[in-house]
């Protein structure tokens, strides 16, 4: 069981997104309290890695998502992007967030050609593009549906092939698929190692799902209990590749890696309940 | 596209007969009791002086509408509520977004826009006569004073009520401010001016017909006026008639153009036909 410690810190400047020391705190509203969402966070991604953070809900791992995205500065701290500290919106990077984004009032076809729209890129051309996005996330056909015509599953994936358009060189995904009924979320997680293999990308995954993480990642790392969240542990998922989410649950390895950072997290779990309840 | 039947209402012959039936009997009503006969021939007299013929007011909308007398009035008053809806609902876009999206500015407006929200704007009437005359522009400006506010209120609201997420996503898509305006702000805005279309439109009409009826020399609501001067009311309750008539005519039409525009709003209980 590899546990290494909470963060080995910076290693050169070869890193696709490296948080280092990032804490937010937020003030709150009416009491006018500070209320610390994420203390001392470092993660380091490396380039074509992918990187799940794990943690109970409610720990701010939004937070930490959003400072990598540069539409949440810290309270200390700083990202880096490929060595270079980022300002601002992190421009190499696309996001895929938990809930809807999609424009609804764009069908599938224009939300897809929205980044390349942005970026000035001709209409002909642009449209082109997303017609092959769209057949290569199962779309084809779904041209001019809007989003409430679809299905979750099928808002997904429009979703991806809007970030995937834009060829990012970091993935940010923050529990993309935790809508999803189970069938339709382990369809999506082949689908998205599918496409990451063919291009590997760095992928920052937060998700409070545990065999997702494992089942997706080449690393876990484990988040404590909020407030001032921060990795408690790393753990190297050495499973094979390539993977069939649904299969790789049942072998041993999978199990005993599960059993290890469930050991970690468990406590974790049971102190965001606890708070919770309070 | 199909509709899940409801079952559970009445269909729709059943409900034009019904639609029907009842407008009859109001005008049985109304005949009845200003014609001689039923009651006696002072009292039908004295009813019909203050409620007019239903006959005469019918003699009076034909009559109208066969020797072109009304097309005039009727233009004029269909071409003051289309100038003053446009102008009311762009002025209101913009305004509504200018403000939404610049809070210190909202703040300093916020006082003057909710009183003169709450001032009852109809009685800007007078003054528009004075500064613009008794012509089409007075009617359109007090026209443009009541839509402005229904727009302008939507759009704020419609600009506040942006979706943070789609917002964040557009942003990480590489939006720049202006293009968070043109795809973000602008369709969202715009889909809460079209849902409140039928106010705003009605609220045109409305002080066009005012506006015509405190005074002028042409409109609906000029003849009604006139009518008024020399108690026909006869004539009175056909100007009324065809003022509903033709809001009737404009609140179709808006709704078809809703449908138009809407197109990616869900509409509740929607199937796709196999």
């Amino acid at each position: 069981m590899a546990f290494a410690p909470a963060f080995s810190s910076a290693s050169a400047g070869a890193a696709a997104l490296a948080l280092e020391r990032v804490t937010c705190a937020f003030a709150g509203k009416a009491t006018g309290e500070r209320y610390t969402a994420v203390s001392d966070a470092s993660i380091v991604v490396q380039p074509g890695e992918f990187v799940s953070v794990v943690g109970p809900t409610g720990c701010g791992k939004s937070t930490l998502l959003n400072v990598a995205a540069g539409l949440l500065a810290p309270s200390s701290g700083r990202t880096l992007v490929s060595g270079a500290p980022l300002a601002g919106i992190n421009a190499r990077a696309g996001y895929m967030f938990q809930s809807d984004a999609l424009m609804p009032w764009r069908n599938a076809l224009d939300n897809v050609v929205a980044g390349l729209e942005f970026r000035g890129v001709a209409r002909a051309q642009a449209v082109d593009r997303a017609r092959e996005w769209l057949v290569r996330v199962g779309l084809a056909g779904f041209e001019d549906r809007y989003p409430h015509q679809l299905s979750g599953g099928m808002r997904k994936r429009v979703a991806l092939a809007q970030m995937l358009i834009l060829d990012p060189e970091i993935l940010l995904m923050d529990e993309p698929f935790s809508a999803l009924d189970i069938q339709t979320r382990q369809l999506m997680e082949n689908e998205l190692l599918d496409l990451w293999a063919a291009n590997r990308k760095s992928v920052l995954f937060i998700t409070h799902d545990l065999e997702e993480a494992i089942a997706l990642s080449d690393r876990v790392v484990v988040l404590s209990a909020g407030p001032a969240t921060h990795p408690i542990g790393e753990f190297p998922i050495d499973l094979p590749r390539p993977r069939d989410v649904a299969e790789i649950r049942l072998s041993p390895r999978f199990v005993e890696l599960h059993e290890a950072i469930w050991h970690v997290l468990k406590s974790e779990v049971l102190k965001g309940y606890a708070q919770g309840k309070r | 596209m199909r509709k899940a039947s409801a079952d559970a209402r009445p269909g729709r012959a059943q409900l034009a007969i019904w639609h029907i039936v009842i407008l009859g009997i109001v005008f049985a009503i109304w005949y009845g009791i200003t014609t001689p006969g039923l009651v006696s021939e002072t009292y039908a007299n004295k009813i019909a002086f203050f409620f007019g013929r239903p006959l005469q007011v019918v003699k009076v909308v034909i009559d109208w509408f066969t020797s072109g007398k009304i097309y005039p009035h009727l233009a004029i008053t269909l071409w003051e509520t289309l100038l003053a809806f446009a102008i009311g609902s762009l002025l209101g876009l913009a305004v509504g977004l200018w403000l939404a999206l610049t809070p210190t500015a909202s703040a300093i407006a916020e006082p003057y826009i909710t009183a003169m929200n709450a001032m009852p704007r109809v009685i800007l009437a007078p003054i528009f006569a004075v500064w613009f005359g008794l012509g089409v522009l007075s009617k359109v400006a007090l026209g443009v004073t009541l839509v402005f506010f229904i727009v302008f209120f939507n759009v704020y609201q419609g600009v506040k009520e942006v979706s943070p997420v789609v917002l964040a996503n557009a942003r990480m898509l590489g939006a720049s401010r202006r293009q968070l305006l043109r795809s973000i702000y602008l369709p969202s805005a715009t889909s809460w001016v079209f849902s409140s279309l039928h106010t705003s439109v009605g609220m045109a009409f409305v002080g066009a017909v005012v506006g015509e009826y405190l005074g002028s020399a042409k409109g609906v609501g000029y003849l009604i006026l006139q009518a008024e001067g020399v108690f026909d009311i006869n004539t009175v309750i056909a100007g009324i008639v065809v003022l509903t008539i033709f809001a009737l005519i404009l609140d179709f039409i808006v709704t078809k153009i809703e449908g138009r525009l809407l197109v990616w709003r869900p509409r509740a209980a929607e199937t796709e036909a196999l």
